[in-house]
């Protein structure tokens, strides 16, 4: 196998990696197993992965406090499973981005493709752009927040977490969405089984801001219209058989 | 009560008692009957073949003497580390939250103590189950219940959920009677609400996209783990050959016989095909590709006994897995809870209201009085019992036919009662050369 470093400094995996170093990976040269067997056993604490070129899986499962920049497009999958990493991908991903993320934080400066952010259970997903159908299926805790426009079926079944929407979302907004709060500042096509709008308290205004900061957004919180759960399928009943 | 019958009255077939029953109860409470167990119906199964065991032109190896071999390995194609196995029998995937604590606890340790795996379930895995089990599956679901990559690194296969027997197209349900504080926070849920597990994954659809998220599993686990893909058993030609094609280490096919914690009884019994008709043709696609033993095949729904496994074995499964039957060795259904079965409106051999968390022999159920009524130490031993008697059982068919292991049983040793099971198994009808469907 190629070696993976383009730095002169010889691994360290003994003691915790040097804060100073910076390694690159070129995926085009070093396989996406050895990048990834790398980053679930550093030496560094921040990577850089050159020439990423679509590729698949890249940089899922870290589980430590790395700082990750992927300099191109990821395939899908990219992050997966992130816990505790700072991955940044200066271009465009695949479906899946973040997918079951638990803590750490994802940044896509391009559009993300469907399922992002799917299960994820903590940390916080920027997508600078748009995402497509199915942004925060199933989610379980973690942030999402979208600079653009989210497609179809977004946060269906949602459990918990938030998922902000600075352009339009698409319809079936929040499908049987469970405790999950959604705000978006555009429009809505329509919303899914259950899913109605509720007032903006001050408590909303509060979260929203402060997940805007963290997104570095400088939208108006009040610009934006809050979604939940009507909460009206959590029990098992025979009217609703048209909704389930 | 005097049967009816003696008095001259003629019990319609199409109308049978459980049938007016059931319409009775529609009428009654407007809603479909949700229940657990697997299909009740009578289906062709494996009491349908038979053994031919050694005489003239097969030599017999000596029972209690002569070695027969019951290991087996799974998940060798890609993984580091796959599955050695004492037995073929296998503990398939059964939640936490369908099940007690203590009961997953005492499927571990009685799977443990003969050498196989057992299997999470949806709902995430518990510190219970991976402390007793040696080789625990892990499950991966649509629903992603609990899921998180630490547990997934804990686990020493991971099985990808498609679907199940008694439900292939269905997701699943956990009624609200069942959701403990503990269960809900596993599941990021509401405790009390009735959930919903999903039917389809949230990150991926089609054989195209299920090749790169067991990619991506691969990769979390830097490729340690052997990766399963469980299917309910419906186009199972076809769905073992995509399940290949994606990456599959094993492919385990769950007849519609397969238990189920809570579904409804249309679904149960009218979706899917039976083990029977599944196995060969599972075999069929694995043969095609070059494949057969190269990824194991491990096939439930319906497995009870020596005889079961063997058959299963015969006609190509590496392994078995079996569901109900493990929870009856717990304790299911036992005439000791007969009182308590007929105030639910059951009784002991007909309770099949996993769904509803009153299990008298606290299997079932998360209330705290009830599950404690199983001990999980005493449990373990009688599942460990159990898993013995289905591995020696299999072990003096095997010997019968003359095979010093497990695996070299073949569809040559069976003949089949019925021309049903003649057809499904493709093996000739007893007494004949008939195999039908073949050679037409
Ligand atoms: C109580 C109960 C809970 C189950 N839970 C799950 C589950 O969470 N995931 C799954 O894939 N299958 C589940 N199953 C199905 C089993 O894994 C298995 O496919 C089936 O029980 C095998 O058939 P058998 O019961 O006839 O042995 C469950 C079955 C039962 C009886």
């Amino acid at each position: 196998m190629e070696p993976l470093t383009t730095d002169a400094t010889p691994p360290n995996h003994a003691g915790p990696p040097p804060l100073e170093r910076l390694v690159s990976i070129d995926v085009s040269v070093a396989t996406v197993r050895a990048l990834n067997n790398e980053l679930h056993h550093p030496s560094a604490a921040a990577y850089e992965v050159l020439q990423p070129q679509g590729a698949h899986a890249i940089a899922a499962g870290i589980d430590q406090a790395l700082t990750v920049d992927i300099r191109g497009h990821a395939g899908y999958y990219c992050a997966g499973m992130n816990d505790g990493g700072q991955i940044v991908v200066h271009g465009n991903v695949g479906t899946g981005v973040a997918e079951n993320m638990m803590s750490g934080s994802v940044r896509i400066r391009g559009d993300a493709s469907q399922s992002a952010g799917a299960t994820g259970h903590g940390g916080l997903l920027v997508i600078e752009g748009s995402a497509s159908m199915r942004c925060g299926i199933s989610m379980k805790g973690i942030d999402i927040v979208v600079g653009g426009d989210i497609g179809p079926m977004s946060a269906f079944m949602a459990q918990a977490g938030r998922l902000v929407v600075c352009g339009d979302a698409g319809d079936d907004l929040g499908d049987s969405v469970y405790e999950a709060r959604i705000y978006v500042r555009g429009k809505v096509g329509a919303l899914g089984a259950d899913c109605i709008e509720k007032p903006m308290r001050d408590e909303h205004l509060a979260e929203l801001a402060a997940l805007l900061t963290a997104a570095r957004l400088d939208h108006d919180p009040r610009a934006f219209r809050r979604y939940g759960s009507g909460r009206t399928l959590y029990h098992f009943a025979a009217h609703n058989s048209a909704a389930y | 009560m005097t049967d009816p019958s003696v008095l001259g009255l003629r019990e319609s077939a199409t109308f049978d008692r459980a049938t007016i029953a059931g319409i009775q109860r529609a009428a009654e409470t407007g809603v479909y009957d949700i229940r657990g167990w697997g299909a009740k119906r009578r289906l062709p199964h494996f009491d349908d073949l038979l053994f031919l065991g050694a005489s003239m032109s097969r030599y017999p190896l000596e029972g209690y003497r002569e070695r027969c071999g019951t290991d087996v390995t799974l998940g060798d194609r890609h993984a580091k580390y796959p599955l050695r196995l004492a037995t073929p029998v296998t503990i398939a995937g059964m939640s936490f939250g369908a099940l007690s604590a203590q009961a997953k606890e005492a499927l571990g340790r009685g799977a443990s103590e003969v050498g196989t795996s057992t299997t999470t379930g949806d709902g995430g895995m518990t510190p219970e189950e991976r402390g007793q089990s040696k080789h625990l599956v892990y499950q991966y679901l649509p629903s992603r219940y609990g899921m998180n990559p630490t547990d997934l690194r804990k686990a020493d296969a991971i099985e990808v959920v498609l679907g199940q027997g008694a439900k292939p197209g269905g997701g699943g349900m956990l009624l609200g009677q069942k959701i403990s504080d503990r269960v809900a926070a596993m599941r990021t849920l509401p405790p009390g609400i009735d959930q919903r597990s999903a039917c389809r994954h949230p990150d991926w659809t089609g054989p195209d996209d299920l090749a790169i998220k067991i990619l991506e599993l691969r990769e979390i686990t830097d490729w340690e783990k052997p990766i399963y893909v469980k299917v309910g058993a419906t186009r199972t030609y076809y769905d073992v050959k995509l399940a290949v094609a994606a990456g599959a280490d094993v492919v385990v096919v769950d007849g519609m016989q397969g238990g189920t914690a809570a579904t409804q009884d249309v679904f149960i019994e009218h979706v899917g095909i039976p083990t029977l008709a599944a196995l060969p043709q599972a075999v069929q696609a694995l043969q095609e590709l070059g494949m057969h033993r190269q990824v194991q095949l491990i096939v439930s729904g319906g497995i009870r006994t020596g005889a079961d496994v063997a058959k299963a074995m015969a006609l190509g499964a590496d392994a078995v897995a079996i569901g109900t039957a493990a929870l009856i060795a717990l304790g299911d259904n036992h005439p000791r809870h007969a009182a308590e079965y007929a105030a639910l409106g059951s009784a002991a051999g007909f309770y099949d209201d996993f769904q509803d968390g009153r299990d008298p022999a606290g299997i079932t159920t998360q209330d705290p009085e009830l599950s404690a009524r199983l001990d999980p130490v005493a449990g373990g031993r009688r599942v460990a019992n159990y898993l013995r008697v289905l591995t020696m059982e299999a072990q003096t068919i095997a010997r019968a036919c003359g095979k010093s292991h497990l695996q070299h049983l073949e569809p040559e040793d069976l003949v089949a009662l019925t021309i049903e099971a003649a057809a499904m198994a493709r093996v000739p009808l007893a007494g004949t050369s008939w195999i039908p469907g073949a050679g037409l």
